[in-house]
Order: structure tokens, then sequence, then C-alpha cells
């Protein structure tokens, strides 16, 4: 099975990968580094709603979460069979991967489908 | 597999090497290869980060306060810190990696190296813009 | 600059050892000399049972690779004054069985090649009437570079995975498959996508890089493995999307 979906994989792994290295800088910094040291305000609980009353930016925030995942779980995969050399357990590592993927990915569409 | 050599006329016994487990350790090519690996664990973290925000959002101001307020703890600063570096080194090799794997052809030429990562780095920066004044602005 | 060099040489020789040792020689520097030069110098004067393989000595044949100081490189184009003040470590490449000494056996290559069908796939051919296939400098600038490809196999010595993963089918069967499939005169990509996009064609790769970094005739192994992945990824969507619509 794993193999005949190989192509899609390599595709979430790359669109993932392009998502994080385009995005996840800026958020980090901010999110992560800006709004706590206290260089910039972090945004209000009132603002952040006010954005998220757009479908647009929900559905932003759904493939800056979810396909980020999918990168880590293709990428972790073959991280974990190559360079410590798990060949034994390799069905058992792809499903943990990309199993905690799709369920950070479910867990986002419901969050931001329920949110008001 | 005895340990005795055997030798025949015509087919000696080969020799066959094993890679050892720390072969990622053998040259600082192989070595930068496994970080940028690796950096795949730190997306994952601020993926999870993010979504944790989003849960906060989710169940009320207090909740986001508390959100805000772990973020601000010295453990999670300086893990932060090192997801920001290993981030950062994903993207500079995403974008440097990107005209190998997607050769751009205009008018039967192939489009250089240097503007297809030039292109990356530009657009980074405008998305860049563009989510900070986004998130900045109506605070 | 000194007058000798000393070489440590990997010997093996499995009708006394069941496992390799290393040998040293020492050889005359001279500044024009490449490994190779130290290598004949070995087996013509000081030790006539040390086993290699060379050809052409001019870097297109393909057959001298080896390991000169961890990196696999071909001997007849690495310099003895770039690795003063020595000893050089000249050892067989990575990834292979070692029959004797620095001599590998590489079954396993030529197996792989011939399963990507290195040669012009046409469903039809032309009759001779017709004339020769016309090729434009572009059309032939696509696939020029994978064909400068010479067999010497430092790729598979330098790519972390092949060691791991035997049964992957390795950067220079996948450049050599990219050169036919970028040929205009080919019509055969359908059927190498067949081999190619199994378990063990390009999926196993992980774009390391090394494979482009080793290869002394710059092919890019690495960028055709990584191009044909997102060929064989489009092409599978679009055989979702379209079924039975596809060639």
């Amino acid at each position: 099975m794993m193999r005949r979906i190989t192509p899609l994989l390599w595709l979430l792994f790359s669109a993932g990968g392009t998502v994080a290295a385009l995005l996840f800088p800026v958020h980090l910094f901010l999110t992560g580094l800006a709004f706590p040291i206290g260089w910039l305000d972090a945004p209000s609980y009132e603002s952040l709603h006010r954005l998220l009353a757009h479908p647009v930016i929900r559905l932003y925030l759904f493939v800056l979460i979810s396909l980020p995942l999918f990168h880590w779980a293709h990428r972790f995969r073959y991280t974990l069979y190559d360079g410590l050399q798990l060949k034994h357990l390799t069905e058992l590592i792809a499903v943990l991967c990309y199993g905690a993927a799709l369920l950070g990915t479910a867990m986002t569409a419901y969050l931001l489908w329920t949110i008001p | 597999m005895s340990t005795e050599p055997h030798y025949t006329l015509y087919h000696p016994r080969w020799y066959r090497r094993r890679v050892s487990v720390w072969w990622w350790l053998q040259n600082r090519s192989y070595t930068a290869f496994v970080l940028r690996e690796l950096t795949s664990v730190f997306v994952a973290f601020f993926a999870v980060v993010y979504l944790w925000q989003l849960r906060a959002l989710a169940q009320g101001p207090e909740a986001y306060a508390q959100f805000l307020a772990r973020l601000k703890t010295p453990r999670l600063l300086a893990l932060d810190t090192v997801a920001f570096l290993f981030v950062l080194f994903h993207a500079i090799t995403w974008f440097n990696l990107t005209p190998k794997a997607m050769v751009v052809r205009l008018r039967g030429k192939r489009v250089p190296d240097w503007a297809i990562v030039g292109l990356n780095y530009a657009a980074w920066f405008v998305l860049s813009g563009v989510v900070a004044f986004i998130l900045l602005r109506g605070r | 600059m000194p007058s000798t060099v000393a070489l440590a040489v990997t010997r093996y020789r499995p009708e006394e050892e069941s496992e390799p040792t290393f040998q040293t020689y020492e050889v005359p520097f001279r500044k024009d000399w490449v490994i190779l030069d130290a290598l004949n110098h070995v087996k013509d004067n000081l030790d006539g049972s040390l086993s290699f393989r060379w050809s052409c000595r001019m870097g297109v044949c393909g057959s001298c690779g080896m390991k000169v100081n961890g990196t696999p490189k071909l001997t007849c184009a690495t310099f003895l004054s770039d690795y003063l003040p020595g000893p050089i470590r000249v050892e067989p490449l990575d990834h292979f069985p070692v029959v004797r000494d620095l001599v590998v056996d590489l079954t396993d290559f030529m197996r792989k090649l011939k399963q990507v069908k290195p040669w012009i796939i046409r469903n039809e051919e032309k009759p001779l009437s017709e004339g020769e296939y016309l090729q434009t400098p572009d059309q032939v600038d696509m696939y020029k570079q994978f064909s400068m490809c010479i067999n010497c196999m430092l790729c598979y010595s330098a790519c972390p995975i092949y060691g791991l993963e035997p049964s992957f089918i390795g950067p220079a069967a996948i450049a050599l498959a990219q050169r036919y499939n970028m040929d205009s005169r080919d019509q055969g990509a359908a059927e190498r996508l067949k081999i190619l996009s199994e378990h063990d064609g390009i999926w196993q790769c992980t774009f390391v890089g090394e494979c482009t970094k080793v290869c002394p005739k710059h092919v890019d192994p690495a960028g055709a493995i990584q191009q044909y992945k997102l060929t064989a990824a489009t092409h599978w969507v679009k055989a979702l999307l379209l079924p039975g619509g596809t060639r």
C-alpha cells in the first residue's frame, strides 16, 4: 500500500517543505521569540479572533500546520530508516510517522472548523 | 560464514564491508545532511506549537493568556531559539537545492540556478513581510 | 618538496587472509605524478602483487576509481602534490565487494544499468531511406549533461543510501535513464518509469547530494534523480485524475 502512494507522500513532503521554508521563519520569529521576549507586543485574543473570521485565514492556517507535519513525517521516517538503520521496523515507523501527521491534520481541521 | 578465507581458482572469497551506524560522522557533508534532515523535527515542533495556539484560541482568553505565558518560560524560549536556527537552516538548504529539483526552461534555455534561488529568497522576503504585516496590524 | 611520499594501500589477498590490511610503500614524489602513477610505480618496482584497475589514464574510461584519503576519486586525475606530506591512504571503492586489493566487483551496477534500458527505445524505427533523426542544439542540451557519465562508480561509493540499502538502483543508473528519457529521439519513458518508480528506484534517494559532489564528469546525478521524482509524481497524479487517459 505504502509503495503505491509513495509519489503522493513525496509531493506532500515537497509542499510541506516549501511551506515550512517560506513561512515558518517569520512565524517562529514572531510567535516564538519577538512576542515572548517583548520586542513586539503579542496580538490580543480579540485581534486573532478577528483574523480567524476570514475563511481564507482558516485555510491558510490549515495549510501552514498540516503540510509541514507531512514534511516531517516523510523526512523523519527516512532519517530513522537510514540514520539509525532500523530496517526491521520500517512498517511500524511509517505508520507512526504518517499516523501522527494525519492526527495533527485532523485536529487542526477540527479546530479550524469549530472555532466560533 | 566461517572465518577461514576460502579461495578457489575461479572465485575467490570477496570481502563485503558493513556500513557502520556512525556512517554520517565520517565526513562533513554527511553530517550536514543528517542535520538538515533533523530540521524536520523542529519543523514539526513548531507546527505543534501553532496547533496548541489554535486550541488555546478555541478555549477562550484565559487559555490564550496561559499559552502566551508558557512561551515566555526560559525552557520554551531556549527551545524556540534552537528551533528557529534549525528552521532557518531548513529554509536556506531548501532554497539552495530547489534549482536542482526543478529545472525551468524558458524558450529552450535553462533558467540559471542563481535566478531560481533568487526568486525563492525574494518570495521568502515578500511573504514574510505580508505575514508580519497581517499579524502586527490589527493588534 | 620532499623526494618521496608514503602510500598506505589496502591489501586483501583472499587466499591468505580473511580481512583487508594496509601496506605502506614509499614512492618517489614527482610534481606531475598522480596516484595512478604512484600505484604503477609500486607494481613495476616495489611489489608486483598489487592489483588494481586502470586503462585510459586520462579520465574517460572510468576504470581507476578508488578512495583517496576517504574520498572517491579517479586516481588518474588525483595529484600526489595535493596530498602532501602524506601518508596517502588508497582504498577500494565503498559499497562494492572487494575481490582483491583495490579491485571491487561491479556486477550489481551492471545489472541495474541494464534494468533501466540505457538505449534509444522507439515504437517504430524510421526506415533508413528517411535519413537520420535530427536534433536542435536545445534538444541536445536537455540530456547532454547526463550523457557524460563514464560509469566510474564514484557516485555509488559516495552514496550512503546505496551502502545502507544495496537494492537501491543508484545514482548513475538513474542519471543514465534520464539521459535517454530526455532524449527527443527516445520513446521509452513509460517503460523506464515502471522500473524507476519501484520502491528501490528513485524513492529511496533522500537527496544527500554526495554523488554530484564526487562525480568527475559533472553529471549531477542528484539533480537527475530529483527532476525524475517530480516527473514520476506528476505522472502519478495524472494517472490518478485521468484513468486510462495517460500514455
